[in-house]
């Protein structure tokens, strides 16, 4: 399978470096679309630049021309200046003004490209798709080395995008994470979101070649989105974005050329690979981020959970040591009393066995030594935190176990302590059980 | 110009352009599609608009992409016609309804908000698809399969069977939306009201995007994927202008959907440099524009009319009030004026006086005065005789109603609100023009006032008369 990944660095290596500007030049604007809420915007843009696109090519005829990117920054700002107009002067929600629009302007370039099509070569699949696979024969020289004309559009694009995000650094952090402020402080947020809109749209030119004009959203919403899970600090996030976006773009590649590979088809298109890698980057982040990732959320739910079991069974066990219970320690009984399946029992007493403080002789639980002080201090824990709340919190005596249940678990020694002097080093609590001393 | 050779009409006959779609039965038919389309998603658009989803079907559009190219794939592989709608429409079901999925998961699980889930998936989706077909373009007919279409839209190749989807689906769209119409318009104006009613709201909002599914799908193949989004967003959004009525809202947008439907497709079979589908969106969008201005309920021009009104209104009851205010304060000015006002009682003050008294006492330019003394005078609320303002019998009554209220809530102000003396004239300003007649029953029943009687000023009323240049006061006690 391998021997079909055709691999030659002078094009493939430029369809790479095509692929990471792009997505480098998208993601960069994209952090502040995604932090601002205004992520279908830069979708809205995206498409609705082909009218503009459309009469620019019709006009210069080349499709790398200034009159392109004059066209869609035109274009690109009547887009959002529209979606701002229908929104106030008709009092319509955000989402329709902004679907209103770019429909419509969709239309009118798939109807421009309809007319001028026996005169111009432009195919919609291009607009729509792009072919990154192709960039690299359209070469320019510069400096004696031949270098595709998109890498360097697209370079000289990222270098915008990114001097745009230097010099506004703050007015963009203000104006996206504090809208109002930004507006009493004195700076020109409508300016800014003007700007930033242009910006889009001409990133979003200037990647139409490579991987069209739809997937290029995939570049502007889905690396900072993954960035915004993974991090909480923008200068943080906005790095992590480029990061990802370039990884996208690299696995996008190989996938285009090694997937299709594994069921007997030639490659594919780089461009769809892309935005389906990103996805993938994405779906990674929202599943293992240290910080918000969902499994690792539950991981960590699910080893609080058996960390408390452990607590309630060495509990438990040093109640029914103590004579305070009748009941065979068997994993089966001691489950039903815990509420608790046999599983987590199982798997809970195991890790106890394995750290010494309980032995399981034919099938019955006992604690060791170790154990034993463990849910002495435990049960002490309880203890006195009922005793302190009957006399502190005036709960009813009824109600006080279930919360001393729960503070148990997160109780040290040095607020036992204080528990103790404060309910005045109690021997018993308040349902008349003895509250164990800290040491033997 | 193609298309026109292939039409048994005589072309010679100049007429014919215009009324061929009448006879071609192609024609006939891609005109019912698009009428039947534009309705139900028009109906049901209403409802994800409110909801303030206007932009899920972007989403699920986007997101069928795989699913037909998936299920032409499979189809191919296992030994059946690719081409066959069935299962295409099948895989873009799934591939919809699997894009819903992940929109509610991406919003549930993580933190990141609606616009940014919609995106996602749309883009991720979209991105798969892509390339999936271009694995499809290298499966034996896969390039003549007309995939394509499902992106751009054939209206003009649509076939027989493809009318009656849209019919069928349309029409169960409409009959779900009419049956559980008073659930969704809980759900859509109060959400949380209605769950606390015991309506299981996420089963309706699953309903409904179920609806929204639907439609985008069978409009795939009418007007194409991205066009099918404006069907659902724009005659919505245009109804909203001309109701605020939910019921009457859906009717409008419905009749918009299929009128944008039917003209964009006549359009299009008439003049053959018009593909369909972009027509119909912009034929839409020119229905928006006329909405968005022209809507009899929040419309821009009607706004303007209105506010236009309100205000003219209020510059008349300005001067009425000015005008009887000068009056009342230097009665008897002149024996001309008690000549002229003889058709008046004795006790009525001067019913005339000059520009420049009013100019005086109101904050406006000459231009200003005059052109609000027209206004008055064309309702004849007064009349104009050289230099004199005179209050005729309408305005007198007029005025004095307005004086009425003006000083009732004056007098309202300075004992229930405290408001200092001085001020109280320029709250009352503000607030005389929109008070209503239950108010004002209850302002003199509060002031203990008797019905009709007008209380006098409890300010004093500035003194200006034509030859009198520094302001004197006159001082009107009770």
């Amino acid at each position: 399978m391998l021997s079909s990944l055709a691999w030659d660095w002078s094009i493939d290596g430029w369809i790479i470096l095509t692929g990471i500007l792009c997505a480098v030049s998208a993601s960069l604007l994209g952090n502040f679309l995604v932090l601002r809420r205004m992520s279908m915007l830069g979708d809205a843009i995206s498409h609705a630049v082909l009218p503009g696109l459309v009469a620019a090519f019709f006009i210069s005829h080349n499709p790398q021309s200034l009159t392109m990117f004059v066209g869609a920054a035109l274009v690109g700002a009547l887009t959002a200046l529209f979606t701002d107009w229908i929104r106030k002067a008709g009092q319509v929600d955000e989402g329709a003004s902004i679907g209103v629009v770019f429909t419509s302007l969709f239309a009118l370039g798939l109807l421009m490209i309809h007319w001028v099509a026996d005169r111009v070569d432009l195919d919609p699949n291009c607009v729509l798709f792009g072919s990154i696979e192709m960039t690299p024969f359209d070469q320019l020289t510069i400096l004696g080395a031949e270098v595709p004309k998109t890498v360097v559009v697209l370079s000289v694009v990222s270098l915008l995008n990114c001097g745009f995000i230097v010099v506004f650094y703050k007015e963009l952090k203000i104006s996206s994470f504090d809208p109002a402020s930004a507006t009493a402080g004195g700076f020109n947020a409508t300016l800014i979101h003007y700007v930033h809109m242009i910006l889009v749209a001409v990133t979003a030119v200037a990647a139409f070649e490579s991987v069209g004009s739809i997937l290029v959203v995939a570049m502007f919403i889905v690396p900072p989105a993954a960035a915004y899970l993974l991090t909480d600090r923008l200068a943080y996030m906005i790095i992590l974005s480029v990061l990802l976006a370039s990884v996208s773009a690299v696995l996008g590649h190989i996938g285009a050329i090694s997937v299709p590979g594994w069921f007997g088809f030639r490659s594919t298109t780089t461009a769809g690979m892309m935005a389906l890698s990103a996805g993938l980057v994405f779906f990674l982040a929202a599943m293992f981020s240290p910080k918000h990732g969902y499994v690792v959320k539950v991981w960590q739910r699910r080893l609080l959970n058996w960390q408390i079991l452990s607590d309630d069974l060495v509990a438990l066990l040093y109640r029914i040591q103590a004579g305070d219970r009748v009941i065979a320690p068997r994993i089966r009984e001691l489950a039903k009393l815990l509420l608790s399946d046999t599983y987590s029992l199982w798997l809970v007493s195991n890790w106890l066995r394995w750290k010494g403080q309980v032995i399981i002789e034919t099938g019955h639980l006992r604690l060791t030594e170790d154990g034993v002080s463990k849910a002495r201090k435990l049960v002490r824990s309880h203890r006195l935190w009922e005793q302190y709340l009957a006399a502190f919190a005036s709960l009813d005596t009824e109600r006080i176990h279930d919360k001393a249940e729960q503070l148990e678990h997160f109780t040290n020694r040095e607020l036992r302590d204080q528990l103790a002097s404060a309910t005045d080093l109690p021997d018993v609590d308040p349902h008349g059980s003895l509250i164990p001393p800290e040491e033997e | 110009m193609s298309l026109m050779a292939n039409w048994s009409w005589n072309v010679q006959n100049p007429e014919a352009d215009w009324l061929a779609w009448l006879y071609d039965y192609n024609s006939r038919l891609v005109i019912i599609g698009a009428i039947l389309l534009g309705g139900a998603a028009g109906t049901i658009g209403c409802f994800t608009l409110l909801r303030k989803r206007a932009l899920l079907g972007d989403a699920i559009s986007h997101a069928t992409l795989p699913g037909i190219a998936i299920a032409f794939i499979l189809a191919n592989h296992f030994g059946f016609s690719g081409k066959s709608p069935v299962w295409l429409l099948l895989g873009a079901t799934l591939a919809g309804l699997l894009g819903i999925a992940a929109i509610l998961a991406i919003r549930k699980l993580t933190r990141l908000k609606e616009d940014a889930a919609l995106g996602i998936v749309l883009s991720v989706f979209f991105g798969l698809g892509v390339a999936l077909l271009g694995i499809v373009q290298q499966i034996e007919g896969g390039n003549a399969a007309g995939l394509e279409s499902y992106i751009y839209g054939k209206t003009a190749a649509m076939s027989r069977f493809d009318v009656q989807l849209i019919g069928v689906v349309g029409l169960l769209g409409i009959a779900g939306c009419i049956l559980f119409f008073k659930e969704a318009k809980l759900l859509c104006f109060d959400e949380a009201f209605a769950a606390s009613r015991g309506l299981p709201t996420t089963w309706l909002d699953v309903g409904l995007m179920a609806l929204v599914v639907s439609v985008t799908i069978v409009g795939l193949q009418a007007v194409g994927l991205i066009l099918i989004i404006a069907l659902l967003v724009i005659p919505a959004a245009a109804a909203r202008f001309w109701t605020d009525q939910l019921a009457s809202m859906s009717c409008i947008a419905a009749f918009i959907g299929a009128a944008s439907g039917g003209i964009g497709a006549i359009i299009s079979a008439t003049f053959a440099q018009m593909p369909s589908g972009p027509t119909i969106v912009l034929v839409c969008t020119l229905l928006f524009l006329l909405s968005m201005t022209w809507g009899a309920k929040r419309g821009i021009a009607i706004r303007a009319i209105r506010r236009q009104r309100f205000n003219r209104s209020i510059s008349r009851q300005h001067l009425l009030r000015a005008v009887y205010e000068l009056g009342e304060t230097t009665t008897g000015l002149s024996a001309a004026n008690a000549e002229l006002g003889g058709g008046f009682s004795q006790d009525l003050p001067r019913q005339s006086v000059s520009f420049d008294e009013v100019l005086r006492k109101r904050s406006w330019t000459k231009h200003q005065l005059s052109r609000v003394a027209r206004w008055a005078q064309r309702q004849e609320l007064i009349e104009l005789i050289g230099d004199e303002i005179r209050l005729t019998k309408r305005g007198m009554l007029k005025a004095k109603e307005i004086t009425r209220q003006h000083r009732l809530w004056e007098l309202y102000l300075i004992t229930h609100a405290e408001v200092a003396t001085t001020r109280v004239d320029r709250d009352a300003d503000a607030i005389e023009h929109v008070l209503e007649p239950e108010v004002i029953a209850e302002l003199e029943q509060l002031l203990q006032g008797t019905p009709g009687e007008l209380p006098d000023s409890p300010h004093l009323l500035e003194v200006v008369s034509a030859d009198v240049t520094d302001t004197t006061v006159n001082e009107r006690g009770s």
